[in-house]
C-alpha cells in the first residue's frame, strides 16, 4: 500500500475543508471495508486519507417520535442497524438487507453510507432505503443539498455526489399504519457473496387490511444501478393483495428489470427469482402487516 | 505520515508509532511479533486475520493501525492465562476436532470468542451466523460449529 497521510477531522464541515486544499490528491475514508481493499490493489493512491470515523453526528441512528422520521448516520455500521431492536421490528426490510452484507467482521466495521456511495449494481444497503422512500443528504462545498436515494446512482460505481461532498445521513419518513416490509439477498453462499438479485417489496395496507394503498418493489443486480420496479407497483396499486395479484406483480417485476448475464449468474435464471420472490416477499409482507397491527 | 497511538493489548497498556498506511494486521504481525493473527486473502474474505477491537470481531487486514488509537484489543495471543491454561474455546477446539491444519483457527477462535462474549446462549444458527465469515479449506466446518456449541454449553467466556 502507497504511504498517505490520515487526517481525522471532527465535524464535515472540517472535512470539506481538508478536502479542499488537497482536493486531487484526496480521498475520503468510511469504515474502509470497501476502500482498504482499493487502496491494497493500487485502484486508489491518495496522499491523503479523510476519515469520517470521528465526526459524531455521522455515526447517529434515531428516530423522532414525535415526527416518526428515522435518521441513519452514513456512518453507522451495518451491525449497528443489525443489531438495534427498532431496526428490527419496525424497518425488518432493513435488518433483512443489512444482516446478510459481506460477514459479521465486515458489518461491524462497514457503514451504510458507504454501501450507497460504493454504488455497486448488488449495493444491499441500497434496495431497502429506497423501498422506505429514503433520503439521502449531501453535503459539500457548495453547502446542502438533498436527493431520494434511488436518484443517487447514476451507473455502476458512480453516484451524484461531486468532488468533496459527503453523504451525511438517510432520512426515512413516517411509515403509515398497516405496512410491512422485506428483502431477500439470493445467492449462493451466505456470507461475502453478492446477490445473483436482491428483491425488496414494501406494502401498505387499507384499515381493512386487504386493499393495496402503496407498493414499491426495489430491486438490485437487475439493472447497472438499483432500480424500482414501477410497472409491478402501480398495478398493485389499489387492488387487493392476493396470491393471485402477487403472483402478477412477479411476472411484471421480472418482465420489466434489466437483468443480463453475468459470471454469476444467467439472465433467464435472475428474471426467474424476481418472479419468485416479488411474489414470496409479498406474502412476507402481509404476514408481517397481520402479526404487528 | 506517522501516528502515535495508544491501545490496550491483551490487557497490556502499549503506545506505538504507526505509519499511517499501515494495517492493524501488519502492526500485530510485522511489527509486535504476535504471528497467531494469520494473513489469508488480505481482502476481508476469509476471516483468518480475525481480531476483537472494543468486543467486536473484525478483519484487521481491513483494518488501519491509526484507528487502533484509543481501543482494546484482543488477539489469539492473549486468550490462554499466564500459567498456558487454554482459554475454554480454546480447549473446546482441542477436544471436539474443531482443528485440521490450524490456520483458520486463530480467526475461528477470535470470532467465536467475541459471539459467546456478547451472547452466551447463542444457538446454533447465531453461532454459523457469526461464523460464515471464516472460512476453513480443511473443510472442518462441523467440527467447528460443534466446538463452539460445546464452548458454549460450558460457559464459554471467562
Amino acid at each position: 500500500m502507497k504511504a498517505f497521510k490520515y487526517l481525522s477531522p471532527k465535524s464535515v464541515e472540517e472535512a470539506i475543508a481538508f478536502h479542499g486544499r488537497h482536493s486531487e490528491t484526496s480521498r475520503f475514508i468510511g469504515g474502509g471495508t470497501d476502500v482498504i481493499v482499493k487502496l491494497k490493489e493500487g485502484w486508489m493512491e491518495p496522499d491523503f486519507l479523510i476519515s469520517l470515523k470521528k465526526i459524531k453526528e455521522m455515526g447517529e441512528l434515531s428516530k423522532n417520535n414525535a415526527t416518526g422520521e428515522l435518521s441513519i448516520g452514513a456512518m453507522v455500521t451495518h451491525a449497528t442497524l443489525e443489531k438495534s431492536i427498532m431496526i428490527q421490528k419496525e424497518y425488518p426490510i432493513i435488518y433483512d438487507a443489512v444482516s446478510n452484507i459481506g460477514s459479521l467482521q465486515v458489518r461491524n466495521v462497514g457503514t451504510i453510507g458507504g454501501n450507497l456511495i460504493n454504488a455497486v449494481p448488488s449495493a444491499d444497503g441500497a434496495i431497502p432505503l429506497i423501498a422506505l422512500d429514503g433520503v439521502a443528504l449531501l453535503h459539500g462545498p457548495d453547502g446542502e443539498r438533498s436527493a431520494s436515494v434511488k436518484d443517487l446512482f447514476i451507473k455502476p460505481y458512480k453516484t451524484i455526489l461531486k468532488p468533496g461532498e459527503i453523504l451525511k445521513k438517510i432520512t426515512i419518513p413516517p411509515q403509515e399504519p398497516y405496512t410491512g416490509s422485506a428483502y431477500i439477498k439470493f445467492g449462493r453462499r451466505a456470507a461475502m457473496e453478492l446477490p445473483l438479485v436482491g428483491i425488496g417489496v414494501l406494502l401498505t395496507l387499507d384499515h381493512a387490511r386487504k386493499i393495496c394503498k402503496k407498493a414499491r418493489i426495489c430491486l438490485g443486480v437487475a439493472a447497472p444501478v438499483p432500480m424500482r420496479a414501477f410497472d409491478a407497483e402501480k398495478f398493485l396499486a389499489g387492488k387487493e393483495i392476493n396470491e393471485e395479484t402477487l403472483v402478477k406483480a412477479g411476472r411484471i417485476a421480472a418482465d420489466e428489470s434489466k437483468v443480463r448475464d453475468s459470471v454469476r449468474g444467467k439472465a433467464w435464471h435472475r428474471k426467474e427469482m424476481i418472479r419468485v420472490q416479488v411474489k414470496r416477499m409479498g406474502q412476507k409482507c402481509l404476514e408481517l402487516i397481520r402479526n404487528n397491527n | 505520515m506517522a501516528t502515535n497511538i495508544s491501545f490496550i493489548l491483551n490487557g497490556d497498556e502499549i503506545s506505538y508509532e504507526v505509519k499511517d498506511h499501515w494495517t492493524l494486521l501488519h502492526l500485530l504481525r510485522e511489527k509486535m511479533g504476535l504471528i497467531g493473527t494469520k494473513e489469508g486473502c488480505g481482502n476481508g474474505e476469509c476471516g483468518a486475520c480475525t481480531v476483537i477491537v472494543d468486543k467486536l470481531a473484525i478483519n484487521s487486514c481491513l483494518y488501519l493501525a491509526v484507528e487502533a488509537d484509543g481501543k482494546t484489543i484482543e488477539t489469539i495471543e492473549g486468550l490462554a492465562s499466564s500459567d498456558g491454561t487454554l482459554h475454554p474455546v480454546q480447549q473446546s477446539f482441542v477436544d471436539n476436532g474443531g482443528i485440521q491444519c490450524g490456520f483458520c483457527s486463530p480467526g475461528m477462535i477470535m470470532s467465536s470468542k467475541a459471539l459467546l462474549d456478547e451472547n452466551p446462549g447463542a444457538d446454533y444458527e447465531q453461532i454459523k451466523h457469526a461464523l460464515a465469515g471464516n472460512i476453513c479449506r480443511c473443510t472442518g466446518y462441523v467440527q467447528i460449529l460443534e466446538s463452539v456449541e460445546a464452548a458454549r454449553d460450558m460457559g464459554g467466556q471467562k
